[in-house]
């Protein structure tokens, strides 16, 4: 499991524009460096992230290898109801993670 | 005589594969730039504005640049941003990264770090609810580039 940072409010009111900032550790190897033995090392980059808003997409990103390692994506989403916001990266070699964050919402 | 016949064609061909060498790549840079975007506008007009991408215009470490991109829309669920592609023109690839929107983003602004491998362009391109395509081309001057370095 990779250690990520998660920024979202743990409360808002009904229809508020909240800020989702999320970062994952991850090294993002481009495929196009070449290694200590002068080999270029394989790819290995997040290529998806999704988030889920109560199981409802909401905005999802395609990564490529120019984006900088520990990938760190800043979007917004509005708070409708109280529930989860599950975030979802996944990559190369079969990564996958998704971590969720409660969310509480008032009238 | 004969020898400086061929002496003249060697020179020849020596300036020609000089001078494609040296304008090739600067050449072909723009068109397949220009090819990524019309894929991801499916062969739609781009105009420009209503896209700002904020980025630092001189970049001192190409490893991580942070950049914002924010664009002029009410996002409402009949007007709003469906997605927003960012492009460079002098990495090894072209895409840096697509991001998908709805009315429910609330806010048409995303913002993400990204490598940069030298000074050049980049492009953020918008395509809206109803079908249009919108743009903004930065010019970035970039003093440590990123992918040239082996393994740290």
């Amino acid at each position: 499991m990779a250690s990520t940072l998660i920024n979202i409010p743990s409360t808002a009111k009904q229809g508020e524009i909240i800020e989702i900032r999320a970062t994952i550790a991850h090294p993002m190897e481009t495929g196009f460096r070449p290694g200590d033995s002068g080999q270029i090392l394989p790819r290995n980059i997040i290529q998806r992230f999704s988030c889920r808003y109560n199981d409802e997409l909401v905005f999802s990103a395609t990564l490529f290898s120019a984006i900088a390692a520990n990938p760190y994506i800043a979007f917004h989403t509005i708070a409708t109801a109280s529930g989860a916001i599950s975030l979802t990266w996944e990559g190369d070699n079969g990564f996958a993670q998704t971590e969720t964050v409660a969310i509480t919402v008032s009238a | 005589m004969k020898h400086n016949l061929i002496r003249r064609k060697l020179l020849a061909t020596g300036i020609g594969i000089g001078g494609w060498i040296l304008m090739g790549p600067a050449a072909a840079v723009p068109d397949d730039l220009a090819a990524a975007i019309n894929t991801f506008s499916g062969g739609a007009a781009v105009s420009v504005g209503k896209v700002t991408l904020a980025i630092a215009s001189l970049v001192d470490n190409g490893n991580t640049v942070p950049i914002n991109v924010t664009v002029d829309s009410p996002m409402t669920a009949t007007d709003h941003v469906t997605a927003i592609a960012l492009f460079n023109e002098r990495n090894p690839q072209r895409d840096v990264a697509t991001f998908t929107l709805g009315p429910r983003a609330g806010k048409a602004v995303v913002a993400t770090r990204i490598r940069l491998a030298t000074s050049q362009k980049l492009v953020a391109v918008a395509r809206l609810s109803d079908g249009t395509f919108w743009s903004q081309t930065v010019d970035v001057v970039v003093t440590l580039a990123a992918c040239i370095e082996g393994e740290a």
